[in-house]
């Protein structure tokens, strides 16, 4: 067990958990964002670099401060281990100045792009990034391609996270697509314009943090927040068969994994489930999906309260405040 | 004239193939290391030498040897960094197309010392026929029984491979050429863990410069204390400076550190002063990526101190009036240079060449680019000078591997020693749409017009 403290709070977690798993349990505002790790996928992290923290103290043994701000999604914690998240200035300030980054190519089409209100960057932009832009050039362009008959690639909108890749390798047996290209220029790209055919590769899309991925079953056909999220299940022989259906009335829009509080799927679902099986008679209904993210998609429809974990969420985000330390950086207008 | 180890016999003819190459005193370092020396003793002379790495970062080789995991089971490997494309150096490719047979006595002498007994070359795709050299060197190792199984009867055994990379200047940093080696994209891994633990498939791996590798021949013949009696303090033994630009004898020259830049610059047996009898505005003085210095810091410190050519000489006073030895890519620039001209073309290259794996080098190299471009061709304006600072200072540090800190440190630089020249091209846009301005009307600093 290690004792780490994040922003003023200690916690103690088993060795070998990264920063940014820490910080996850202890929930809150603490919680450094990702746009690239997904913890149900294996070696993932490091790229986006919106997790940077600063680790003042680097433990108990050796309690010299990092020289550089560090990727909290992989770096392990250690025994004694002091991190500062979003009381240190120079992470807000690099964590805003990696989402200008993500900014300057991206298209910023969110009126029309699907994910538009549950997508991880216009989630990121708002609470980070600057109301205008700096950039002045145009654009990196790509084409829109299809990659696979049931997937859109809409290469413009990609922050290069390599999540599909990832999901390509681990979950899916020959992995046809990958990047291509390097620097700016570099693209997700399938191998000599073949498709992506296999039955867990509509993951791609429920991984995707933006719109750069998208469900041709379901575009253009309904803004998300406008849809209710279902949780169901049925028997599936491939997958555990447990899945969100968005519906509109008694009609089935779409189907995707269940995504937790940080928008990750713990466990992903074939592609039968996903495309094949648009009927409400198909399905087991649970009852109304609970999104625990701060997105639209949860502030539009119906749900039944649950008083007691109402009780406890306010309780501990009461604890938070009482254990955070609102030292002076967080008087500036950072 | 100076101590030279390492081309001390550049100019014997046939000095490439392995009968002279003997004759002259090769491969004395592999007989001395297996015959009478332990491994760990051929590790004590290379850290009592005090030699640094010649890549760019001047890290101790001798430490990095002592990190290697020597209690992991897996095999050790040895790579050497022959990936050499840092622009303005060309070092490394002088020395394997003269001597092949120096890096590969480098190379067996190495490996013994780290127990490795698979290493690798790694060349840039751009050196194909460096490769050839290599490869038939390399054939005549194994026919001389210098590689191989039982080298020279002992029970050593070492296999030496030379790969070619694509030619991606990422492929230079030790992490992305040990994925290209392993046959994948060559995107740079996240330290730790660092490579003397899991480098190449996962196993206990060194990765060192050519240069570095050949400086072990001369520092297990001779010894290491009487390696570190060259040079000044931490900055022991000899390097080799590849010196282009405005100067009368650009080329490769071996110099003991400790010289002084001014004499290196003037003098006839190195650079042989500027050229067409122009005077030096500025000098980068190891490779495209450390910060440039104009000509009064080159010569003299913040302090008014010499500057030598050392480690830490070059680096004194930091990144404020400080540069950095780096892998020794040597390039002058005279009165007619246009400081933004030579800056947009080392953007262009940080551009060209991130390898797009982490957002702000990937967007961030993009970015200045194209803006150092607007401002170079006349359509810059005010604002984008402070834009560009702030561009280079969110880059810097938060990157995975150096690549963001190597295309940061020349702006940052450029500006904070010319910005009066970026405002130039700011105020007079129709004076700089000619390419050549500076040739034809030199830049005069308003500001020194004003106090005289």
């Amino acid at each position: 067990m290690a004792k780490v403290t994040i922003d003023g709070i200690e916690i103690e977690v088993p060795d070998g958990t990264s920063i940014l798993n820490a910080a996850r349990m202890i929930g809150g505002d603490v919680v450094p964002p990702a746009m690239c790790y997904y913890s149900s996928l294996k070696e993932t992290g490091g790229k986006c670099r919106v997790c940077l923290v600063k680790v003042t103290q680097g433990s108990a043994k050796d309690p010299r401060p990092m020289p550089k701000l560090v990727a909290s999604c992989r770096t392990n914690v250690m025994d004694g281990m002091v991190v500062q998240n979003i009381t240190s200035p120079e992470v807000l300030e690099a964590r805003k100045g990696v989402v200008e980054f993500l900014l300057i190519n991206h298209p910023l089409d969110c009126p029309i792009c699907d994910q538009a209100g549950e997508c991880d960057l216009q989630n990121l932009a708002y609470e980070h990034g600057a109301a205008k832009t700096r950039y002045e050039e145009d654009r990196r362009t790509f084409e829109k391609i299809d990659i696979g008959d049931k997937i859109k690639l809409h290469m413009n909108r990609c922050i290069l996270c390599y999540r599909c890749t990832f999901v390509a390798d681990q979950l899916t047996n020959n992995r046809v697509h990958g990047v291509l290209n390097r620097g700016d220029h570099s693209e997700i790209s399938t191998y000599i314009e073949k498709a992506v055919d296999n039955d867990f590769s509509g993951n791609m899309i429920d991984v995707c943090p933006v719109g750069a991925l998208t469900d041709k079953t379901f575009r253009f056909k309904q803004r998300v927040w406008f849809t209710n999220p279902m949780d169901a299940h049925r028997d599936c022989p491939k997958c555990s068969g447990k899945v969100v259906l968005w519906m509109k009335g008694e009609e089935v829009l779409r189907v995707t994994a269940r995504k937790d509080q940080y928008a990750e799927v713990k466990e992903f679902i074939c592609n039968e489930c996903r495309y094949d099986h648009k009927d409400i008679t198909h399905w087991t209904v649970e009852g109304p999906r609970h999104i625990d993210r701060g997105s639209v998609i949860s502030q539009n429809h119906y749900e039944r309260i649950d008083l007691q974990k109402l009780k406890k969420e306010v309780e501990r985000q009461l604890e938070f405040q009482k254990g955070k330390p609102l030292p002076e950086p967080n008087s500036l207008n950072a | 004239m100076a101590r030279k180890l390492l081309l001390q016999h550049e100019n014997v003819p046939g000095i490439n193939t392995f009968e002279v190459y003997r004759k002259n005193g090769g491969y004395a370092s592999v007989e001395k290391a297996l015959k009478s020396m332990t491994p760990d003793e051929v590790m004590e002379e290379v850290k009592k030498s005090g030699l640094r790495g010649r890549g760019g970062a001047g890290f101790p080789a001798g430490m990095k040897w002592s990190f290697l995991d020597r209690k992991s089971e897996k095999p050790r490997y040895l790579v050497c960094n022959a990936d050499e494309s840092e622009p303005g150096t060309f070092k490394d490719r002088y020395l394997m197309e003269k001597i092949p047979h120096l890096l590969i006595e480098g190379m067996i002498t190495s490996s013994y010392s780290l127990g490795a007994n698979t290493s690798y070359i790694y060349v840039r795709g751009e050196y194909m026929y460096v490769i050839r050299i290599l490869e038939k060197a390399i054939e005549e190792a194994y026919a001389a029984g210098f590689l191989g199984k039982n080298i020279l009867g002992t029970n050593y055994s070492l296999d030496l491979f030379v790969q070619p990379g694509a030619g991606a200047y990422i492929c230079g940093e030790e992490t992305a050429l040990l994925e290209s080696l392993e046959g994948k994209r060559g995107n740079p891994r996240l330290k730790p863990p660092f490579p003397a633990i899991a480098g190449l498939y996962a196993s206990p791996t060194v990765v060192n410069n050519v240069e570095t590798i050949a400086a072990v021949v001369p520092i297990v013949n001779q010894g290491g204390d009487e390696y570190a009696k060259i040079g000044i303090g931490k900055s022991t033994g000899t390097k080799l400076i590849s010196a282009s630009g405005h100067i009368n004898k650009p080329g490769v020259y071996e110099i003991e550190l400790g010289l002084p830049v001014e004499e290196f610059i003037y003098s006839e047996e190195y650079c042989g002063g500027i050229w067409k009898g122009r005077k030096m505005k500025a000098v980068v003085a190891g490779g495209s990526s450390v910060p440039i210095l104009p000509t009064d810091l080159i010569l003299k410190t913040a302090k008014g101190e010499q500057r030598l050519m050392t480690y830490e000489s070059l680096s004194d006073g930091g990144f404020v009036s400080g540069t950095m030895l780096g892998s020794g890519g040597f390039i002058v620039l005279d009165e007619t240079a246009c400081i933004v001209q030579h800056l947009h073309t080392f953007a262009r290259f940080y551009h060209h060449e991130s390898c797009g794996q982490c957002s702000p080098c990937r967007e961030g190299t993009g970015w200045m680019e194209k803006v150092i471009h607007r401002i170079e061709h006349g359509h810059g304006h005010q604002g984008d000078i402070d834009l560009l600072v702030d561009v280079a200072k969110k880059i810097e540090g938060n990157t995975i591997c150096p690549l963001g800190d190597a295309a940061a440190w020349p702006v940052a630089s450029a500006i904070r020693h010319f910005r009066e020249e970026f405002e130039y091209h700011i105020k007079y846009p129709e004076k700089v749409k000619n390419p050549k301005h500076f040739e034809l009307e030199p830049f005069v600093s308003e500001k020194s017009l004003v106090t005289a």
